[in-house]
């Protein structure tokens, strides 16, 4: 039976813009709602989709807010087995501590009941918002896994683990022995949604907190801010059908007809 | 005499990537303002057209190395040979291009040499001084990345004894010097241990040619307005008579409408076609983040308040069902 691990990331959800709070220190998720970082999500349903298809058992980490156990119980509506939560104390928040605290969360969980390593941990390529595109090959490395980023295929193939990269025009192939991590890209496959069944397995998922701490990194969050706004006056070409020839027109005054 | 700013040329078996052209151009900025010169390092290779492109780009002296396992890309044997020319050269700062491979290999990096790292990076400012202009005499280095694939900038202080960064993607326009400087190519003796093989690409297929999304002069995009699978008949029509691809929202995709290979945004593709036909897309900050790069837009939708029409050059108001055959027809009509 394969053990797989998914680390993801509580993120709010913005729509045609992102404000940001009086303090400059967060996104203002005021009237925002939160989801799981798209390539996590995708991490979920590929872990899932391994299990179904080797046996297998899939647990979901996540470091925040003690809200993210949101996260953990979607997760779990759409067939992950467990769910730990690491909460969060507010403070800085910066990508290696981050990676220390995960590290240090899965040798726990890998050294309990004597359960032995995770054969595949699950990482997203970058987070949504503050896509520092490290922590995932910061906590393998830590534990000593190797790691390729920018998955678009998973393959298990006995003690080994196939991977694909997409590059221009093709794809590149990555073969490594379990224990190993990945950092997947959203597009490895189309998460399902949420079944009946599987709602009424995430209201009973207990989930399992862990309270662990790190020390701090050398990278500290000054103020977000907008960049400045692209500001274009738009020129109406037309209404419904009758406005073809415009842009006909357009299309031609810019060489592409 | 302040240490070199050393960046880490990019390439893919002996092809410069574009975000190594970006790296070098970005790299002398920080350089001058540390008052310090530019070098490169050469990971897998030694050749000649390399090194004369890194010196057309201000690269003073080249840093090679090479050995078994670097003969082609591999995320930890090139972070930890990074991370060994880092301790044998002690340059001033590393700095990489934004790119997937980039990141992925400061990264790699970071973790051996336990420091932090600063992705995507727009501009940099090393005396600290936050916009003043004034040295903080902190040591720390101010520095502005982006977030949200470049929907937000953060604004952060960082304290290493060796910064590590890469620069955004476009953060600049890649330039070469008026006049090339011919870079002295030195090897750097660094034995690496063939158990970083592990991670080395094994091997490549080859899918698509021809036009491919991030290159295509045009691009239809449709997005839930599009309503169905068989809706995008009429876009690949229209995407078809101009040379160009059908690309699409994130709605899109999860209907399973159309592959994410065609998805537009943060976590599709960006595209950067002459123009962008938007239908049937409201212009989400994640889908735009994406179609910014386009040189013109032209959204047609049904809400004239839509992000999407707000943000275009030209815009039809108008159900894209019927809007989009009536452009193929017209063009039809002008070129038989
Ligand atoms: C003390 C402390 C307090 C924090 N408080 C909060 C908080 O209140 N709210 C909040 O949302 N975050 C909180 N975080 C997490 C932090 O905001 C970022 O997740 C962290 O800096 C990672 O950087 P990144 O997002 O750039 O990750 P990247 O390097 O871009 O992430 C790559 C991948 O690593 C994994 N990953 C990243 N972050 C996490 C995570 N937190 N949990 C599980 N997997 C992860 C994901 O798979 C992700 O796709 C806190 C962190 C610390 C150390
Ligand atoms: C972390 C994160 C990452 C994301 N990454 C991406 C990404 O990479 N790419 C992406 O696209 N999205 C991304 N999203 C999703 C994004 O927030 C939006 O949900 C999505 O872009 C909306 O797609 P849409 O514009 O097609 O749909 P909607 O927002 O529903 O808009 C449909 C539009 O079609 C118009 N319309 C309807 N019918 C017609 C008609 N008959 N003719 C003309 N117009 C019509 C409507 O007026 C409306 O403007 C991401 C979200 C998150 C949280």
């Amino acid at each position: 039976m394969l053990r797989i691990l998914c680390c993801v990331k509580r993120v709010p959800a913005p729509g045609a813009r992102i404000n940001v709070t009086a303090d400059g220190l967060a996104v203002d998720a005021a009237h925002l709602g939160f989801t799981t970082s798209p390539h996590e999500e995708c991490g979920v349903e590929e872990a899932v989709q391994i299990a179904e298809r080797c046996g297998g058992e899939v647990t979901v980490l996540t470091l925040g807010p003690p809200e993210a156990a949101e996260q953990l119980r979607y997760a779990a509506s759409v067939g992950a087995h467990r769910g730990v939560l690491v909460p969060a104390d507010g403070g800085a928040r910066d990508p290696q501590r981050t990676a220390a605290i995960l590290a240090e969360a899965i040798r726990r969980l890998e050294s309990a009941d004597g359960a032995g390593p995770f054969d595949l941990i699950v990482f997203g390529n970058e987070s949504a918002d503050s896509g520092g595109f490290q922590v995932g090959v910061r906590t393998a490395y830590g534990l000593g896994r190797p790691i390729v980023n920018g998955v678009k295929g998973i393959e298990i193939d006995g003690p080994a683990v196939r991977v694909r990269r997409e590059i221009d025009g093709g794809f590149e192939v990555y073969e490594m022995e379990m224990p190993a991590a990945v950092g997947v890209k959203e597009g490895i496959n189309l998460p399902r949604y949420p079944t009946m069944k599987g709602r009424l397995a995430s209201k009973r998922l207990e989930i399992e907190i862990l309270d662990l701490d790190a020390p701090l990194g050398g990278q500290t969050m000054v103020r977000l801010r907008r960049p400045a706004e692209t500001v274009s006056e738009t020129a109406i070409l037309g209404h419904g059908p009758e406005a073809a020839p415009a842009v006909a027109d357009v299309l031609e005054s810019l060489g592409v007809l | 005499m302040i240490s070199p700013v050393l960046a880490v040329l990019e390439h893919d078996r002996g092809a410069m990537a574009e975000a190594a052209r970006e790296a070098l151009t970005f790299g002398r900025g920080l350089a001058e303002s540390l008052g310090a010169g530019l070098e490169a390092l050469l990971i897998g290779s030694d050749d000649a057209d390399l090194v004369a492109e890194a010196g057309a780009y201000g690269a003073a002296a080249v840093h090679t190395v090479t050995h078994p396992v670097l003969s082609d890309f591999g995320p930890e044997a090139w972070g930890e040979a990074i991370a060994r020319a880092a301790g044998m050269l002690k340059p001033a700062a590393v700095l990489a291009g934004g790119s997937e491979r980039g990141n992925e290999v400061m990264a790699q990096a970071a973790a051996r040499l336990d420091l932090p790292f600063v992705s995507n990076c727009t501009a940099i400012d090393p005396s600290g001084a936050d916009g003043s202009g004034v040295d903080s005499g902190s040591g720390e280095w101010s520095i502005t990345r982006i977030q949200w694939g470049g929907s937000l900038l953060e604004d952060v202080r960082l304290a290493a004894a060796l910064p590590l960064v890469t620069c955004g993607l476009h953060a600049v326009a890649s330039e070469p010097l008026p006049e090339p400087v011919s870079p002295a190519a030195a090897g750097l003796e660094i034995d690496l241990d063939p158990a970083l093989a592990r991670t080395v690409v094994k091997d490549r297929v080859v899918l698509e040619a021809g036009v491919t999304l991030p290159t295509a002069p045009v691009v239809v995009g449709g997005g839930r307005g599009v309503g169905s699978a068989e809706g995008f008949g009429p876009l690949e029509e229209l995407a078809g008579l101009l040379g160009g691809r059908v690309g699409c929202s994130r709605a899109v995709t999860n209907n399973g409408w159309r592959p994410h290979s065609d998805q537009v945004g943060q976590t599709g593709t960006r595209i950067a076609p002459e123009i962008y036909i938007a239908s049937g897309i409201s212009g989400a900050i994640q889908h735009w983040v994406g179609a910014m790069g386009s040189k013109h837009i032209l959204a047609i939708n049904t809400d004239p308040e839509a992000n999407m029409v707000v943000k275009a050059d030209w815009a039809v108001i108008g159900d894209l069902h019927e809007v989009i055959p009536a452009i193929s027809a017209e063009i039809r009509r002008r070129h038989p």
